[in-house]
C-alpha cells in the first residue's frame, strides 16, 4: 500500500517527535523505527527526513549535537525539548480527533453493507 | 573485499562531491547524509547484497537529490536567497526568460526616467529649478515616489506573476496615495506637507514589498527576503549614484574644455532621469546577481556593530562621568530617531544573514550590548523631550518624531528581550526573526498615519 505524499508529509513531524520522545536518536535509526512502526507501509524518502529534522530544530522542538558513533564517525543525535513535548501533545490531540472522526464515519458507512446490520453493531463494539 | 571497499569509498566520494555542488546543502548536511548512506549500505550488505548493489539501492533510498536539495533550500530560507534554482522549480513561480526580463527592465527604467520629465509637458518647472527639490512647495518633492515606485512594483508584479486582484489592489493603493498627497489643501511648504512627503515613500515601500513577495506577504521568509532585497538595493543604488556622479562630472568638465556648456543637460536630464532609472536597474541587478554581493549588507553590519556599540558605550560612560544631561531640541530628537533606525538596521541585517541554527556567539552578545546601549541613550533622550513637550505643547513635527521614536523603541526593547532569552538558551533565534518580520508593516502603517491623519489632525499647517 502506498501512502499519499500529503499524508506522509503531515505525519512526519509528529512521528519524529514521538520517536524522539522515547529517547534520543539519529536520522538513520529514526527512519528504521518509522518502518518498524508502520509495518513497512510508511516509506519515506530517506533524504527528506533531514529537512524535517532541521525544521523541528529551528522551531526549537528538538536539539541536536554531534557525537562519535560506535563506528568512530561523527553522527548527529537529536533530542526532544520541552517545547517539543508540548507540541507533540497538541499534535497528538489533533490526530486523535481526526482519527476518531474517521473511525466514526467508517463504522457507520458502507464498509459493512446495510444487510449486515447486526455485524456492524458488533463491529463498533469491538473497536471501541 | 578490500577492493570492494575501495570501490565503495570512490563511489561515496563522487556522490559527496555531487551533493556539495548544491548551494542549499551545507557541509554539515552532507556529513549527516553521508553517515546515513554509510549506515544504509552497511545494513544492506549484511542482508546479503553485493557492495555495488548496496550502494545503488542506498542512493536510491536517499531520494532524488534535486527534490531533497529543494527541501533543504526551503528549510534554510537564508539559502533560498542564493538558490536561484528555486525560481525554476515547479512549486514557485516559473522564472521569466532572461532576455524578456532585460527588455522589460530597460522599458520600465526608461518609463521611470520619462515619468520624471513628464510634468514639464504640463507646465511644471523642470526639476531642480527655482526653489529647489527639497522645498515641499514644489511639485516634485511630495510626488517623487510616484515617478519610480509604481514601476518598481510593476516589475515585481510582472516577475512574480501577481494575480489580477493583487495588481488591482496595488494600483488602488498608489492611486489613493497620489490623490491624498495632491488633493489635501496643504499650506504650501508647511510642516504637515513636509512630513507627508517624507513619510510617503516609507508607506509605499510596503506596496513594493507586497509586489516583491508575489502576494505571499504573510510568509515570514518572503518578508525577510524583502528586507535583504531592500538592503542590497540600497547598496547598489549608492554605488550607481557614485558612478553616475563620476560620469556627470566627467561630462561637464570635458564639454567645458571644448567650450560647450553642458551643465543644464546634466542637471535637467542626466541627474533626475538617472536617479529614477537606477532604482529599477538596481532592483534588477539585485534580483539577477543575488549571489554576487549577497553578503554586502551583512558584512557592513559585522563591521559596524562593534563600532557603534563602542561609540554608544563611550557616550553613556561620558554622560555618567560628567553628569551632563542631553540638551534636547527637535533636531536632537530626530537625531535620536536616526540612531535607533541605524541600530535597528544593524540588527535586522545581522538577523537576516545569520544562520538560525548556529549557537549563540560573541557577535550576538555584542549585538545585544548595542541594542541595550541604544535603549538607554534613547531613554535619557525621551525623558528630556517629555519636559519640552509639556512646556511647548504638541506640534506635528514633535508628535511625528516622538511617534517614530516609540515605534522603534518598542521593536528594539522586545528584540533585546528576545535576544537575551536566546543568549541564555531559553528561546530559539527564530523568535527574533519572526518578531522582526511581523513588525515590518508597523513602520508602513505609522508612515501612512503621518501622511493621511496628521494633515487632518493638525489642520494642514
Amino acid at each position: 500500500m502506498n501512502i499519499s505524499k500529503d499524508l506522509v508529509a503531515a505525519s512526519a513531524a509528529p512521528l519524529v517527535l514521538a520517536i524522539l520522545a522515547d529517547g534520543d536518536s539519529y536520522g538513520y535509526a529514526i527512519i528504521k523505527r518509522v518502518g518498524e512502526l508502520s509495518g513497512g507501509h510508511l516509506q519515506w524518502t530517506d533524504g527528506m527526513l533531514y529537512p524535517v529534522l532541521h525544521r523541528l530544530e529551528r522551531l526549537g522542538y528538538v536539539e541536536a549535537r554531534w557525537a562519535k558513533s560506535e563506528s568512530g564517525r561523527r553522527r548527529r543525535y537529536y533530542r526532544i525539548t520541552r517545547a517539543g513535548r508540548a507540541h507533540l501533545k497538541t499534535q497528538r490531540r489533533q490526530w486523535q480527533v481526526v482519527d476518531a472522526a474517521l473511525r466514526e464515519i467508517w463504522m457507520e458507512s458502507s464498509l459493512v453493507p446495510a444487510s449486515w446490520w447486526p455485524l456492524r453493531q458488533r463491529g463498533v463494539g469491538a473497536t471501541c | 573485499m578490500l577492493t570492494h571497499d575501495d570501490a565503495l569509498e570512490a563511489q561515496i566520494t563522487q556522490w559527496r562531491s555531487w551533493l556539495r555542488r548544491r548551494p542549499a546543502i551545507r557541509d554539515s548536511d552532507v556529513e549527516e547524509l553521508e553517515g546515513h548512506l554509510r549506515d544504509l549500505v552497511a545494513d544492506l550488505r549484511s542482508a546479503g547484497l553485493a557492495t555495488d548493489e548496496a550502494f545503488l539501492v542506498a542512493v536510491k533510498r536517499l531520494g532524488d537529490l534535486d527534490a531533497v536539495s529543494r527541501e533543504f533550500a526551503r528549510e534554510h530560507s537564508e539559502r533560498l536567497w542564493k538558490q536561484l534554482v528555486m525560481a525554476k522549480d515547479s512549486d514557485g513561480e516559473p522564472s521569466r526568460s532572461p532576455v524578456r526580463e532585460r527588455t522589460v527592465v530597460i522599458g520600465l527604467a526608461a518609463a521611470a526616467a520619462a515619468a520624471i520629465k513628464l510634468p514639464e509637458l504640463f507646465g511644471y518647472p523642470h526639476i531642480g529649478s527655482g526653489d529647489g527639490f527639497f522645498d515641499s512647495g514644489t511639485f516634485y518633492f511630495p510626488n517623487v515616489s510616484f515617478f519610480v515606485l509604481p514601476f518598481l512594483a510593476g516589475y515585481f508584479a510582472w516577475k512574480r506573476r501577481l494575480d489580477r486582484t493583487g495588481c488591482l489592489r496595488l494600483a488602488l493603493a498608489f492611486a489613493a496615495a497620489a490623490i491624498a498627497i495632491n488633493a489635501f489643501p496643504f499650506t504650501a511648504g508647511g510642516h504637515t506637507q513636509t512630513l507627508a512627503a517624507l513619510h510617503l515613500p516609507i508607506a509605499l515601500w510596503l506596496a513594493v514589498g507586497i509586489a516583491y513577495s508575489g502576494g505571499r506577504w504573510f510568509d515570514g521568509s518572503r518578508r525577510m527576503d524583502f528586507v535583504r532585497f531592500s538592503g542590497e538595493l540600497f547598496i547598489y543604488y549608492v554605488l550607481m549614484a557614485l558612478g553616475g556622479g563620476v560620469l556627470t562630472g566627467f561630462t561637464a568638465v570635458s564639454f567645458a574644455a571644448i567650450g560647450v556648456d553642458m551643465e543644464w543637460f546634466a542637471q535637467q536630464w542626466m541627474l533626475p532621469c538617472g536617479a529614477m532609472g537606477a532604482v529599477i536597474v538596481g532592483a534588477w541587478l539585485v534580483e539577477a546577481k543575488q549571489s554576487v554581493v549577497e553578503n554586502m549588507a551583512p558584512v557592513l553590519t559585522r563591521l559596524f556593530t562593534p563600532l557603534f556599540a563602542a561609540a554608544l558605550l563611550a557616550l553613556l560612560v561620558t554622560m555618567a562621568w560628567t553628569g551632563s544631561g542631553i540638551d534636547m531640541d527637535r533636531e536632537m530628537l530626530i537625531g535620536f530617531d536616526l540612531l535607533l533606525a541605524v541600530v535597528l538596521g544593524l540588527l535586522l541585517y545581522a538577523i537576516s544573514a545569520r544562520d538560525v541554527q548556529a549557537p549563540p556567539g560573541t557577535f550576538d552578545a555584542l549585538q545585544l550590548l548595542l541594542v541595550v546601549c541604544a535603549l538607554v541613550v534613547d531613554g535619557v533622550a525621551l525623558s528630556a523631550i517629555a519636559g519640552r513637550i509639556s512646556e511647548f505643547g504638541l506640534s506635528p513635527n514633535r508628535v511625528a518624531a516622538l511617534g517614530e521614536n516609540l515605534v522603534l523603541l518598542v521593536n528594539l526593547a522586545w528584540s533585546a528581550w528576545l535576544y537575551a532569552r536566546f543568549l541564555t538558551g531559553r528561546g530559539p533565534f527564530t523568535a527574533l526573526e519572526r518578531w522582526q518580520t511581523a513588525y515590518l508593516p508597523v513602520y508602513a502603517v505609522w508612515a501612512a498615519v503621518v501622511v493621511v491623519a496628521f494633515p487632518l489632525l493638525f489642520g494642514f499647517v
